[in-house]
């Protein structure tokens, strides 16, 4: 099955994107497509920009671990991963998942499977800017929790539509 | 075919992320694990002691992560055979 995963520094064009992964095929049914956006303000207050930081190496070979294991709980028919590393402003997007399924629940358990992970797992590290200062976000714990929940749940490749 | 009694020094790339970095200042170095350092804990405890940015980066290893080779490790994680360490805070990305 196909699987793009990239990072980068530009932004991204989602339809262009999922126009890619769907492009000349009749078995897809389902494509679901989650962007990440920069928002303007964090815990009510206006920001200038956020700079992401990364481990390069690690976040590529962490984020084709999880497609994989995506890949082995769910019939997907094709997935893509892109993730932006540094400034970033609010309206930018950040991160894009696309996950392309037969029918529609493996999609979107698939997509939402993998942003949890992305979240908690892929070495990746925001910093705020605003009015001048910097600092680094602080991890949720609700993130951790939402990886969690996955650990149990088992492979459903025999969903029905 | 006897081993000599005196460990080998081993050398191993440290490299440090987001305010794990801005704390040690720099954001790789190589380093001479001296023996007796077995687990990535130990390898904390080890650098915490290296100076006054090594003690304020690593003054809570709690909340600290670390990954061997690129890989996720717990700090009870031998280092035996390791290359490159990485240490940074909880992951904020997606």
């Amino acid at each position: 099955m196909p699987a793009t995963i990239r990072l980068q520094r530009e932004p991204f064009d989602a339809a262009a994107e999922t126009a890619v992964l769907t492009g000349g095929r009749t078995d897809i049914g389902a494509v679901v497509a989650f962007t990440g956006i920069c928002r303007g303000a964090e815990d009510g207050a206006p920001i200038a920009a956020l700079t992401l930081e990364h481990y390069p190496g690690m976040a590529e070979a962490e984020i084709a671990r999880h497609v994989e294991e995506a890949q082995s709980r769910w019939a997907l028919l094709g997935v893509t991963v892109i993730h932006r590393y540094g400034r970033i402003t609010p309206g930018e997007p950040i991160v894009l998942v696309l996950a392309a399924s037969s029918h529609r629940h493996d999609a979107f358990a698939a997509a939402e499977f993998l942003m949890d992970y992305l979240k908690a797992r892929a070495p990746f590290w925001k910093q705020v800017e605003a009015a001048g200062s910097r600092s680094w976000v602080e991890a949720k714990q609700s993130d951790d929790s939402a990886t969690e929940r996955w650990q149990d749940a088992k492979p459903r490749r025999d969903a029905a539509e | 075919m006897t081993e000599p009694k005196t460990q080998q020094v081993k050398s191993v790339k440290l490299i440090y992320f987001a305010w794990v970095r801005e704390r040690v200042g720099k954001p790789q170095e190589d380093i001479d694990l001296p023996a007796g350092i077995a687990t990535v804990g130990d390898l904390m405890a080890w650098l915490a002691k290296r100076g006054d940015e090594y003690a304020y980066a690593f003054e809570n290893p709690k909340i600290i992560r670390a990954a061997i080779d690129r890989a996720h490790v717990r700090p009870d994680a031998t280092i035996a055979g390791a290359r490159e360490i990485a240490f940074f805070p909880p992951m904020t990305g997606g």
